[in-house]
């Protein structure tokens, strides 16, 4: 009991310290790499609640894709500690605060209120330093004095899971159980990606985005970019098949397609997509779209939305699930990259 | 102390220090980093809900388990879509730091 009990302990411990890292790191490379590490260990963390498909997606979204697009911008964003006060350009940060061309004032504003912006911070960290700390403390008493099983809607979800022919719990719950909010999951997905794409400048509408190949020719990049993907597309498909019975899912699946695809633009073999192109949006569109129509074909059967009718429902699901793998793969990939920034 | 106390009180951390770094810091990006520190504390919460309604042979409730993973997701597509618009802030202004507006004059 007490091996495991240190174990965890330490677990726990490198947790929180790489959290405190990922806060206070004056460099904003150190927090994301420190976030990403956080992000592995917290996959371990949840292999230790038992919760295999959920370590799976912290380490594949939570951790790997969210740490390639923090990266990247922290990458292309100056560094930009020590924090810059505004009057260090007193023109950018008052440009209406001498209105009718009034003469730049003597001392400027910035300066002479420094002392008091300073105090205030003060008193800002000392506020958030207290809330945070009361929320804290309301977490832990309730962690601490909560006993005993909590309310399960468990029996609930799995008793048609046979009908299904689902084995894996989760799975079930995503695909069925709670179809809608997975559903709605990948409408989601699809909206951050039109709000990223919005996000392009006009004259480079529907080109190409960001990374331009990084030139590695040669180098141990290219070689990985060509070892690589094989692997990672079969590992993808097992993921997705096995979800029936083991932890697994399309979105833990689509993620490694999504990283073979990122090593390949990286390295430079392809280009990324023109994002105006049809056969892009198609492939965005085609997974979500399935579901949808999935779901309405719900209603020609008695039980209504997103329900299946048994006996082929086994195949309706792979039928929605492999679409779904190859449109969340292009969208993790495509909001990674993000909006156009090379024209067409 | 069991282990699932242990967890319990990390995601209590992990939500304070997460609220604690979005409240305070300057840097939007570290802003985004901080709540998704907050999201991880939040997860984990569930996590340890769930691991204790486990029942019928399961290693814990899997409704819990699944709204994480839909969870994990949305997180990432609020970070992917908070990012680009960071950066395109950042290609329009050169700002990358949010200072409180009429700053000394009021």
């Amino acid at each position: 009991m007490s091996a495991t009990l240190v174990a965890d302990g330490v677990l726990v411990l490198l947790l929180l310290g790489l959290a405190l890292r990922a806060t206070a790191a004056a460099d904003a490379f150190a927090a994301v790499v420190a976030f990403v590490a956080f992000g592995l260990l917290l996959a371990l963390a949840w292999m230790r609640l038992h919760a295999g498909d959920v370590a799976l997606t912290e380490a594949a979204i939570g951790s790997g894709v969210t740490g390639a697009v923090l990266v990247a911008a922290a990458m292309r964003l100056p560094p930009t500690l020590p924090h810059i006060p505004p009057e260090a350009d007193p023109e950018a940060a008052f440009p209406k605060a001498m209105p009718g061309g009034a003469a730049r004032p003597e001392v400027m504003p910035g300066w002479a209120a420094r002392p008091k912006v300073i105090l205030g911070e003060a008193a800002i960290r000392l506020a958030a330093l207290l809330l945070s700390g009361l929320v804290t403390a309301c977490l832990a008493g309730l962690v601490l004095w909560t006993t005993g099983p909590s309310h399960s809607q468990a029996a609930t979800a799995l008793r048609h899971l046979p009908e299904l022919g689902l084995y894996n719990a989760v799975t079930g719950v995503l695909m069925a159980y709670r179809g809608f909010d997975t559903l709605m999951e990948k409408i989601v997905l699809l909206l951050a990606l039109v709000g990223v794409w919005s996000l392009a400048r006009d004259t480079v509408w529907g080109g190409r985005p960001f990374p331009a190949a990084i030139p590695a020719q040669g180098g141990a990049v290219t070689l990985i970019a060509r070892l690589l993907p094989p692997i990672g597309i079969v590992v993808a498909v097992y993921l997705l098949w096995v979800s029936a019975e083991e932890p697994g899912g399309a979105f833990q699946g689509g993620a490694i397609l999504a990283a073979m695809w990122l090593l390949v633009l990286l390295a430079g073999l392809r280009q990324a997509p023109l994002l105006g192109s049809r056969l892009v949006r198609w492939t965005v569109a085609v997974g979500p779209a399935i579901f949808l129509a999935a779901g309405f074909a719900g209603f020609a059967f008695p039980a209504g939305f997103l329900s299946y009718p048994p006996g082929v429902a086994k195949a309706m699901i792979i039928l929605i699930e492999f679409p779904l793998l190859l449109s969340i793969a292009v969208i993790l990939g495509l909001l990674v990259t993000g909006p156009a920034e090379r024209r067409p | 102390m069991s282990s699932l106390t242990l967890f319990g009180l990390c995601a209590a951390g992990l939500i304070g220090i997460g609220l604690y770094g979005a409240l305070v810091d300057p840097q939007p990006l570290r802003k985004i980093l901080a709540l998704n520190l907050f999201g991880a504390g939040t997860f984990l919460m569930f996590g340890v809900v769930s691991r204790r309604g486990a029942d019928a042979g399961l290693g814990g409730d899997p409704v819990p388990q699944a709204m994480v993973i839909t969870g994990i997701v949305v997180a990432f597509a609020a970070t992917a879509l908070a990012v680009a618009l960071l950066l395109r802030i950042f290609q329009a202004t050169g700002d990358t730091v949010l200072e409180p507006t009429g700053t000394g004059e009021e």
